[in-house]
């Protein structure tokens, strides 16, 4: 608490922080990620971005519209955007079209507006579609393409717009996937990992530079990242303890799946996330508890956007108990 | 107490105090049975003839029923009531039954069926109580029926599939595809799909009455 106060005289300059600079500097730290996402599995990584922004912004616009409100600001503030781009990356790079415009109507449509616009939602946009159509659509967000065979621009063009692409016969399942399957067959979780190069761990490493850079900037506080390693930990360590063979390490789920992606940049959420400084520790630690669980016990692969969704619900509740109280003021 | 017209009752019943819509009384059945036409058309019409025969044999006990005894005595007539439309959905709607099984008898349960006795059968005549609860049941039918068809055709792209186990082999034909080659979007037909389609008719109905009470009463601009 003995941090020194220094004041300047004036003139006083404000800080230029507005949504649109927060937003946009949560999309250049996804850069990184990104980029080795699109290295891995080829262009259509962007294509599925730049596709969900296109029916994010239109939606906006509508929503916008109908309800009365100016367009220009709420147009340019990056907010749809960046919900689009979240919730592309979650997906297959050769995912239909049509997946991305049903995410965005149940993110921008109903997660967003009908909860009162930018600020007023509750749950987190992006994970509200993400997790509707991963319950909606689940043998397509399943099947992503083999890691050293990019997938030819024709045969992604027919995927994602013609629906031609033979998905079985060139799918290939991701580590979780594998892991639960094999488990489910009764082997071990080192037989389970005999074709798991670890590569994963490198793409957690891009969302980590991506989000040290914004703890930088100040856009993201510190307590929700240390909050979901703690969350993860408490889960994974124990029972990997209690059965090394039936249990995945911590490392591993900590580096698989979308863990550090949500870490970083969607539990960290402002809007439904907790604004007091053990709220976010604890609505961390539920995100990455609820992850291990779901990928553990429950019957999905991945378990972050289920996890964060839930903590939202819990959000308000954590901040009402855990409201600092001023110095002076009874309990 | 004034006596409420036929009329009035009538409309409260099946919009102004909708139980689905306005009252929110109900909403067990109301959200868990309405995930195909069918099964929401057979719950909706048991519920209306639950509600008619409750609200007349409670109107008929209102003088004997002490204060204290009133809760009780409903819950016995009720219950009986709703085992006696088991009982026959069992026998004659053999198939039926077997859909809809556990929210037949937790119709009891329904505080629709409460609510009108207590709001209204306890204080009017039996003529009237008929009325009321069967408006009220054709309120409920109505949304449920109204929540059942859209779940079913984004859910399954199917409409009425399963018509013959409630009406009878004739209503085969009555079981049609809406959309050919549907692969089904599972939330509609999970309850998340019931509470969204609710939420969509409460604001339909909002809007409606909205644009009603604007149209009775222009803009104050115009008028001074």
């Amino acid at each position: 608490m003995a941090r020194e106060f220094r004041l300047g005289g004036a003139p006083h300059l404000p800080a230029a922080t507005s949504v649109r600079t927060v937003m946009g500097k949560v999309l250049l730290a996804l850069l990184p990620g990104v980029a080795l996402s699109t290295a891995w599995h080829g262009p259509g990584v962007l294509l599925q971005a730049a596709l969900a922004c296109a029916f994010a912004l239109l939606l906006e616009a509508a929503m916008l519209r109908l309800r009365g409100r100016p367009l220009r600001p709420f147009l340019g503030d990056l907010s749809a955007p960046l919900t689009a781009v979240l919730f592309a990356l979650c997906l297959p790079p050769w995912a239909p079209w049509w997946i991305a415009a049903v995410g965005m109507v149940a993110a921008i449509v109903f997660a967003k507006h009908l909860y009162g616009g930018l600020g007023y939602n509750l749950f987190n946009p992006a994970m509200v579609g993400y997790a509707l159509v991963l319950v909606a659509f689940t043998r397509e967000l399943s099947g992503w393409p083999p890691l050293d065979a990019p997938i030819p621009p024709g045969a992604l063009l027919d995927g994602v717009f013609g629906g031609g692409v033979p998905w079985d016969a060139m799918a290939q399942a991701t580590p979780l996937d594998t892991l639960r399957d094999q488990l489910g067959q009764g082997r071990t979780v080192a037989e389970a990992q005999a074709g798991d190069d670890g590569r994963s761990a490198w793409l957690a490493l891009a969302w980590t530079l991506g989000g040290l850079w914004l703890l930088q900037q100040r856009v993201i506080h510190w307590h929700v990242p240390v909050g979901v390693l703690a969350g993860v930990l408490a889960v994974a360590l124990p029972l990997w303890l209690y059965d090394t063979g039936r249990h995945a390490s911590p490392w591993f789920h900590l580096t698989h799946g979308a863990l550090a992606l949500g870490a970083f940049f969607i539990a960290t959420d402002p809007v439904s996330g907790a604004a007091t400084p053990r709220g976010r520790l604890l609505f961390g630690a539920g995100v990455g508890a609820m992850t291990v669980l779901v990928r553990t016990f429950g019957a999905y692969p991945d378990g972050v956007a289920f996890g964060v969704l839930l903590m939202n619900a819990c959000a308000p509740l954590l901040d009402r108990w855990l409201k600092p109280r001023p110095f002076g003021h009874a309990r | 107490m004034s006596e409420m017209s036929a009329r009035t009752i009538v409309r409260d019943g099946l919009w102004s105090n909708n139980t689905g819509l306005v009252a929110l009384l109900g909403l067990c059945p109301l959200l868990a049975v309405s995930n195909s036409a069918i099964n929401a058309l057979g719950l909706g019409v048991a519920t209306v003839l639950v509600l008619t025969l409750t609200n007349v044999a409670i109107s008929l006990l209102r003088r004997f029923a002490s204060d204290d005894m009133r809760i009780p005595a409903y819950v016995v007539v009720i219950a009986a009531t709703v085992t006696c439309v088991e009982l026959a959905m069992n026998a004659w709607l053999h198939e039926m039954y077997r859909v809809l099984g556990i929210f037949i008898p937790l119709i009891v349960t329904n505080c629709a069926v409460m609510g009108r006795a207590e709001a209204f059968a306890a204080r009017n005549t039996p003529a009237r109580a008929a009325l009321d609860g069967f408006a009220v049941g054709c309120g409920f039918l109505a949304v449920l029926f109204a929540i059942g068809c859209v779940r079913e055709v984004v859910g399954r792209g199917t409409l009425f599939h399963g018509a013959a186990n409630l009406l009878g082999p004739w209503a085969a034909a009555l079981e049609t595809t809406v959309i050919a080659d549907y692969r089904g979007f599972l939330p509609a037909v999970l309850p998340l799909g019931a509470f969204i389609v609710l939420a969509l008719l409460i604001a339909g109905k909002n809007a409606l009455d909205a644009r009603a009470r604007n149209r009775a009463a222009p803009p104050r601009e115009a008028t001074a």
